[in-house]
């Protein structure tokens, strides 16, 4: 069973990948490439993995998964220029994908420490665009 | 596993109504999906790609480019169209949102390679929401070294 709690954050960023010139920067990543930046409603959804404790009938403490997530990621991301302000961000091109990842590793080890199972981060850049990462590949 | 989602809108109208069946047969089956005239949804399309990211982009694939594509092969045929008038597809084939799943998987199937070729990323998964209460989901299993899998999973969730 899944247990999902979503924590949002507003950040900017802007998308430039070191290796390509201007132009092929501006076709790739179009607006998104304008280096002054632009901002975004991150909306994160985190789901943990569990079956319903038989006494308390709760798979997770949700109080605690919020604190973490408060802790971990939105004090850190939240009203924050990510290129120049969240690590790795200044070297790794912050898409929705590596920003979804970063979050995945961020919270990973703090989770198991906490007795949770991850079982997915699902990052909305906009309502009509989102990243599910749901298994540790290449992290 | 990392698997990207994006979100289209289409109005169409359609009617179901089966050849198959009588006229009383199939206003009992399809209700008022079943009226002559027709009628129209708001339906909102969800593909989800699946692959690795670009290391030196970030990118699993220019969403961009997903948009050119679902809009020349898909969009077109759907957006403001009478789906059993206006799209082939459906000269014989009810327009059941499980129908027009099918029939999109095809569509994408079809194209991707063209397209997309030059990348590791393939569809997972096409879902269509014909109201808040009904979705049909299509999951598409990617075999090694293949773009696409003639396996598939359908779903069908119904919410209210």
């Amino acid at each position: 069973m899944l247990i999902t709690r979503r924590a949002e954050f507003s950040a900017s960023h802007f998308c430039r990948a070191a290796a390509l010139s201007d132009r092929e920067n501006w076709a790739l990543f179009g607006e998104e490439a304008h280096s002054a930046g632009h901002g975004h409603n991150f909306v994160l959804e985190v789901s943990v993995e569990g079956e319903p404790d038989p006494v308390t009938g709760m798979i997770v403490d949700l109080k605690e998964l919020r604190d973490i997530l408060e802790r971990e990621i939105v004090s850190r991301m939240d009203h924050r220029f990510l290129n120049y302000e969240v690590e790795p961000f200044a070297k790794v091109v912050p898409t929705t994908g590596n920003i979804a990842l970063e979050i995945w590793r961020r919270l990973e080890n703090k989770l198991q420490a906490a007795q949770f199972r991850l079982a997915r981060v699902r990052l909305f850049e906009t309502p009509d665009l989102y990243v599910d990462v749901v298994q540790p590949a290449n992290v | 596993m990392i698997f990207l989602t994006r979100r289209y809108h289409f109005p169409a109208s359609h009617r179901l109504h089966s050849p198959l069946l009588s006229d009383a047969e199939n206003e009992r089956l399809y209700g008022k999906c079943n009226n002559p005239f027709g009628h129209g949804h708001d339906y909102v399309l969800e593909l989800t790609v699946t692959g690795e990211l670009d290391p030196a982009t970030g990118l699993l694939l220019p969403v961009a480019r997903l948009d050119r594509f679902v809009t020349e092969k898909i969009l077109r045929l759907f957006a403001y169209r009478n789906i059993n008038v206006d799209v082939p597809q459906f000269a014989d084939l009810v327009p059941t949102t499980e129908n027009i799943v099918r029939v999109i998987a095809e569509l994408v199937r079809q194209d991707w390679a063209k397209f997309f070729g030059d990348l590791k990323a393939h569809v997972s998964r096409v879902s269509i929401q014909e109201t808040d209460r009904n979705r049909v989901e299509m999951f598409l299993p990617v075999q090694a070294g293949k773009n696409f899998s003639a396996e598939r999973n359908e779903s069908v969730m119904v919410y209210g």
